[in-house]
């Protein structure tokens, strides 16, 4: 069997396969949180929350309603993001005046209701949720086994995460958003709806936190937990990417999702923590992240 | 003449008066507490109080929001049960070492989060918060899932028991006083004024020539020895130390007793960690779930009710007519 500094290539193929897949998951949760943070300026604690709701509501979908996994990757997200507008609508819009401080805590209460509810409700433990017909099975690669559904999250989630550039850097409504986030007054001056400009942000960030829990609920169980336990990773994730560019997010959550695959491979005490140390030696070495611009 | 005079001095000793009041009456309160509630009740309120007023020492008079503050309140917690149990040593030692390993915990996090400010500095200590969590549920002595049991109360320098629940009271009220006293003296010292200019124009302080980041960090420590102290206190009254102390869900509730109770008021987290612990002993017995009135409490003191019931206080026609009048962050 072919080895690399004495572990075998199947293993650390493998590992870099589940690196990879919860780098994707990583760079779509931090992706949206850099949006959201860029015009609002809030860190949405509740993100992990929204994660949680897109995999529950997929979930529920299927068990009540028979609705499968295809439809309920676009209805889910879009009940979440629209949840998340009305969130931004009634309560999160009264923060913007105050210390970004209070737009953390509201929306880590936020979190709280929405776990413990659903804690309440179903209880702690995992819910399976079958694989779509369509992509179980695996593909032998010759080197090793690819489970075809694992591939599809990573593609998908590269694919959203790419379209999401796109739509911010490329389109007429990205570049409202930029303009706002550069300088709000300026942009409602020149008569654009700023107010709406940022609920829409606020969804969008939802709604790509609940693709995320869609796109999981086959590889994960569905949990109430799986939210909280994924989110403190993925702040330290934002840590050190910085939240001064879209790309960088993206680039970080894959980078920091291998990296893990790969210390579990060499030494899988740390696996836990890896991205926390990565975290603090980028603090030492550049505060400001990797693409980040303030310092 | 005169007469304005003593309307002046008696418009200053006002507040002097009232707070002595009160104070005085909080003490007797205090004092007199076993007799009407729950020892153990009380105790851990007086420790999570103390808690949430070291927290507050940090978030309410530097401006620095850490969502790690359980890694200092879990972390002592072990570090004391360890000692007491393993080492033997007496409980005073025994709480001197949570506070030592606390505020050590506390130079290695600080370092690290005052490298960044606002937000970032909340994600980092929340961050190195967790690494430590997952450090303590491997490491050897913590003994993982099952945390450190039957930790003896022993004997306060060598002769009082305080197995006996109302010597383990008292102690636990005097080292409360002790550490409130110990705060207060901090935000009243010349430390504690700088520590509120950084709190309300950090660039301005720096522009006056003093190290902020020496101040933060050491604001940063004092306020983790004293949640080391605060968790030191706990292991010994319940006789364990276990994760749930170090989770992130105990970095949140003490934000939300600093926030009910009033952020940047000396007294604040205590009624804030009083209404807090109630609440989690009334529905303990109970189906529902604390999370969920956590969370909803959490949204509408941020929506609605940012000074806090303190703070409300201070600031409403009989606060101000007692001499309370207060800034607070907002």
């Amino acid at each position: 069997m072919t080895t690399i500094f004495g572990i075998p290539l199947q293993a650390l193929l493998g590992q870099l396969l589940i690196g990879l897949i919860n780098g994707s998951f990583y760079a779509l949760l931090s992706l949206g949180l850099a949006i959201i943070f860029g015009l609002l300026r809030v860190i949405n604690f509740a993100h992990g929350a929204q994660y949680m709701l897109g995999a529950f509501i997929a979930w529920l979908l299927l068990a009540h309603f028979g609705i499968g996994y295809w439809p309920a990757l676009i209805l889910a997200p879009l009940l979440v993001g629209l949840i998340g507008a009305i969130i931004e609508c009634t309560m999160l819009r009264r923060l913007y005046s105050l210390d970004p401080l209070y737009g953390l805590l509201f929306t880590f209460g936020l979190a709280l209701t929405i776990e413990g509810t659903f804690r309440y409700l179903y209880g702690a433990s995992g819910q399976p949720y079958a694989t779509p017909a369509l992509l179980t099975g695996g593909a032998n690669l010759g080197f090793m086994f690819l489970p075809i559904y694992r591939g599809w999250a990573i593609v998908f989630s590269l694919f959203i995460c790419i379209g999401t550039w796109l739509l911010i850097e490329k389109t007429k409504l990205g570049s409202y958003l930029r303009a706002a986030t550069e300088n709000p007054v300026l942009v409602q001056s020149f008569g654009i709806n700023v107010p709406l400009l940022l609920t829409l942000t606020y969804g969008l960030g939802a709604t790509l936190a609940a693709l995320a829990g869609v796109l999981a609920a086959p590889i994960y169980q569905v949990s109430p937990l799986m939210g909280s336990n994924i989110i403190i990773v993925v702040f330290a994730v934002v840590v050190v990417g910085g939240m001064g560019s879209i790309m960088g997010a993206i680039v970080t959550g894959y980078l920091l999702g291998v990296a893990e695959g790969l210390t579990k491979v060499f030494y899988p005490e740390a696996s836990n923590i890896v991205i926390f140390v990565i975290m603090a030696i980028v603090l030492l070495l550049r505060p400001a992240g990797l693409f980040g611009r303030d310092a | 003449m005169t007469l304005t005079l003593e309307l002046q001095n008696q418009k200053e000793r006002t507040p002097i008066v009232a707070q002595t009041v009160f104070l005085g009456a909080g003490l007797a309160f205090l004092l007199a507490a076993p007799l009407f509630f729950y020892p153990v009740f009380l105790m851990k309120l007086l420790c999570f109080a103390l808690f949430a007023c070291a927290f507050n020492l940090l978030l309410g008079y530097t401006g620095l929001l850490s969502f790690g503050h359980a890694a200092f309140f879990g972390g002592a917690a072990y570090f004391t049960g360890h000692a007491v149990k393993e080492w033997g040593l007496p409980p005073e030692l025994g709480i001197l070492a949570g506070v030592v390993g606390a505020a050590l915990l506390g130079v290695v996090i600080g370092f690290f989060a005052i490298r960044r400010q606002g937000i970032y500095f909340a994600m980092i200590t929340l961050a190195l918060a967790q690494m430590f969590y997952f450090f303590c549920l491997q490491a050897e002595f913590t003994h993982g899932e099952d945390g450190i049991q039957s930790v003896p109360r022993g004997h306060l320098f060598g002769f009082i028991d305080l197995s006996q629940s109302s010597n383990m009271y008292y102690f636990v009220l005097a080292v409360f006083v002790i550490g409130i006293a110990i705060i207060w003296r901090i935000i009243n010292s010349p430390f504690g004024m700088i520590l509120k200019s950084i709190r309300e124009n950090e660039t301005r302080a720096i522009s006056l020539g003093y190290s902020v980041r020496n101040y933060k960090l050491g604001a940063f420590v004092m306020s983790a020895a004293l949640t080391g102290l605060a968790g030191g206190l706990k292991a010994l009254v319940f006789q364990f130390a276990t994760l749930t102390d170090v989770g992130w869900q105990m970095s949140g509730e003490v934000i939300l007793m600093t926030l009910l109770g009033g952020i940047g008021t000396l007294i604040g987290p205590l009624f804030g960690a009083a209404l807090v612990v109630t609440l989690q002993n009334y529905l303990a017995t109970s189906e529902f779930p604390v999370t969920i009135i956590t969370g909803v409490v959490f949204m509408i003191c941020v929506l609605l009710f940012r000074r806090g019931i303190v703070g409300e206080f201070y600031n409403s026609r009989l606060g101000r007519r007692l001499g309370f009048e207060h800034r607070q962050k907002h």
